[in-house]
């Protein structure tokens, strides 16, 4: 029984297929895939695509929330790096805008780190400084105008496929392995997680919590720096004003609704990035459901509300269900 | 000491103002708000030009979106005793106490782009702005003589909900397809005015309508939601400007560089020259006493592929959009 229901992600897995018929039902041809272009083309190729940035942003988020931390600054982290990106694009090759880019990711997560681990700053004042002031060093950089640009090589990052599948989710799945297997692959998982569980206890008992938190931080800024270039690469263009804007609170809700506490300790990157796109599921079905603007957010609330009124183990009787199933399995 | 050096000013001022009207060169206090938007710099630029053109001597003030500096840059024109003063407010209210200083001093004030709040009427010589209502009607009209007769479904992307350019161009758009029946708004969502929303919102709409087939034409609140929702369309297989029209308003450089390519319509202009007319203005009232209308509206021009989008968009892109 276990090994077909997972121990956790199942109120997930099935808001996620709630949402999806939900979706299906306003929006008969959701489900319809064809090939455009030698890209896979259909609504639930756009719940992938669009839902990459956020995605991104969350497998760095899960890491920091799970030390205890949170990193406001992804949204304005975005902003400097598809401003870096956009710039540099028609005058250098792919590897150096690349570089560049995720150098600026790099950069700022070593800042976010520094004041948190270092200087033992709360990160929400700490990463809130970056938030503020990223996005005016974006602007700086675009010179407050939106910055387009025709390199090829750039403009298949964000609208090219392999295989047919868009690039951004291929990239998105790519560093969900890559994180997945450092992470849990390694003993890294269980320190972050003792860190965040209790960062006194775990530093007396040898774990270097300094270090830790200072490698979620730059994570976290370079996943934020590829999501970044991404939605550049999206647009083919850099709008420093407005990429990535608020996006740091879709992170949060992400990782939330993937049932890990902002209290630190236990975190799952697949139930992050299910998070994400179970936001991305639903803003794609608002937009396909025709309803009047004005509904968007207060839909958006509702479901939010009763995602996270299925995980309370309190409240939903299905909790108690799954609770009393594994009691008799053990 | 500063007071003498006032005094002198003021003397000198009054001397200049005493030679005939047409030696004295106008200075002109302008408080902008800051650099908000692509359109704002544009707006700055043009208004260096416009007033070198009638060689007046303009001084622009950045208040970096606070009003407190706006406040505090009225009043050092005022010290200064400039000729005319403009302003484009960052907010509508709170303006009276600065604006009776400038009334006191017999200096107009001239608003650009904005309006303030109506009880200070009597306290500014004219403002200057566009309308968006009559935007959106610009819009609608072209869109309905292009289809002619036959029927036409319209998607369209809204700006912000809530903004009140938003509110005013939907209304402009639908009040001019309102007279024309076989012209039929099937789908309206917000795309914020950015361009990834924009694409973002179009994706979907495409979905929506089988693939697209069943569109016929969008309207985007603003140029950048339809730079976004071209690449969209160019994605699904459709060709947009062929086999969607499109119209959208603001006129900016990028939505001409679609033109050339063929892959759009039509822009509604709104314009960045606010300063242009609201020079004249100052310009009659201090020769001739002329009191202009209290509301200057400007041109909402329409640009189609016909106006050498080429020419527009060299002239454009150096204006800082």
């Amino acid at each position: 029984m276990t090994a077909l229901l997972p121990r956790r992600g199942l109120a997930q897995i099935l808001a996620l297929i709630v949402i999806l018929a939900v979706d299906r039902a306003v929006s008969p041809q959701f489900f319809d895939l064809r090939l455009q272009d030698g890209r896979l083309f259909g609504s639930l190729i756009d719940v992938l695509n669009r839902g990459t940035p956020v995605a991104l942003l969350s497998l760095g988020m899960v890491l920091v929330i799970a030390t205890r931390g949170i990193d406001l600054s992804v949204g304005a982290v975005m902003a400097i790096s598809g401003a870096i990106a956009a710039s540099l694009a028609d005058s250098h090759g792919l590897p150096i805008v690349l570089a560049a880019a995720l150098g600026a990711g790099l950069l700022c997560g070593l800042w976010n780190g520094f004041l948190v681990s270092v200087l033992g700053m709360q990160p929400i004042v700490a990463t809130l400084i970056l938030m503020v002031a990223g996005r005016g060093i974006a602007q700086l950089i675009t010179e407050g105008r939106i910055v387009t640009f025709s390199s090829p090589d750039l403009v298949w990052l964000g609208n090219g496929a392999v295989l047919g599948v868009p690039v951004p989710v291929a990239i998105a799945l790519g560093m969900l392995i890559l994180t997945g297997a450092v992470v849990r692959g390694s003993a890294l998982g269980l320190l972050i997680e003792a860190t965040g569980g209790n960062a006194r206890a775990s530093e007396l008992a040898g774990v270097g919590t300094r270090a830790m938190i200072m490698a979620v931080y730059v994570w976290c800024s370079i996943c934020a720096a590829l999501a970044g270039v991404i939605a550049a690469a999206d647009i083919m263009g850099a709008d420093a004003n407005n990429a990535g804007l608020w996006l740091e609170l879709d992170a949060i809700l992400a990782v939330v609704i993937g049932g890990t506490s902002l209290f630190g300790g236990r975190f799952s990157l697949v139930l992050a990035v299910l998070g994400a796109l179970i936001i991305q599921t639903m803003n794609t079905g608002i937009l396909l459901s025709g309803y009047p603007p004005e509904f968007n957010l207060l839909v958006k609330a509702v479901v939010v509300l009763a995602v996270l009124l299925l995980q309370s183990p309190k409240l939903s009787g299905f909790g108690s269900i799954v609770a009393r199933l594994r009691r008799t399995k053990a | 000491m500063t007071l003498k050096a006032l005094f002198a000013a003021t003397a000198t001022g009054a001397l200049l103002l005493a030679l005939p009207a047409s030696a004295a060169q106008l200075t002109i206090g302008f408080s902008q708000i800051g650099s908000e938007s692509g359109w704002r710099a544009a707006e700055t630029s043009v208004s260096k030009q416009e007033a070198a053109k009638r060689k007046v001597n303009l001084k622009i003030a950045d208040a970096q979106q606070k009003q407190e500096n706006q406040i505090k840059a009225i009043r050092s024109f005022i010290a200064q005793n400039v000729d005319a003063i403009f302003l484009a407010p960052v907010v509508s209210t709170g303006w009276d106490a600065v604006l009776k200083e400038a009334k006191e001093a017999k200096i107009p004030v001239v608003l650009l782009d904005r309006d303030i709040d109506p009880s200070g009427k009597d306290l500014y010589l004219t403002a200057v702005t566009s309308d968006s209502v009559h935007e959106g009607e610009v819009a609608g009209d072209w869109l309905a003589k292009t289809v002619g007769a036959k029927a036409c479904n319209i998607v369209e992307l809204q700006g912000t909900v809530g903004a009140s350019v938003a509110t005013n161009r939907k209304k402009g758009f639908d009040t001019a397809i309102a007279k024309h029946p076989n012209l039929k708004v099937v789908r309206s969502q917000t795309g914020d005015f950015t361009r990834a929303k924009g694409k973002e919102v179009m994706e979907s709409f495409i979905k929506a309508e089988g693939g697209g087939k069943s569109i016929c034409a969008v309207y985007a609140h603003n140029d950048d939601m339809m730079v976004g929702a071209i690449q969209a369309m160019k994605e699904a297989g459709l060709k947009p400007g062929k086999d969607i029209l499109t119209v959208s308003i603001d006129a900016v450089p990028d939505i001409f560089k679609a033109m050339v390519a063929g892959e759009a319509n039509a822009t509604v202009e709104l314009t960045p020259n606010m300063a242009g007319p609201a020079l004249d203005a100052v310009a009659a009232f201090k020769d001739k006493g002329t009191v202009p209308q209290k509301w200057i509206q400007t041109e909402s021009k329409l640009y189609t592929a016909a106006d050498d989008p080429q020419k527009i968009y060299d002239s454009k892109k150096g204006l800082g959009y």
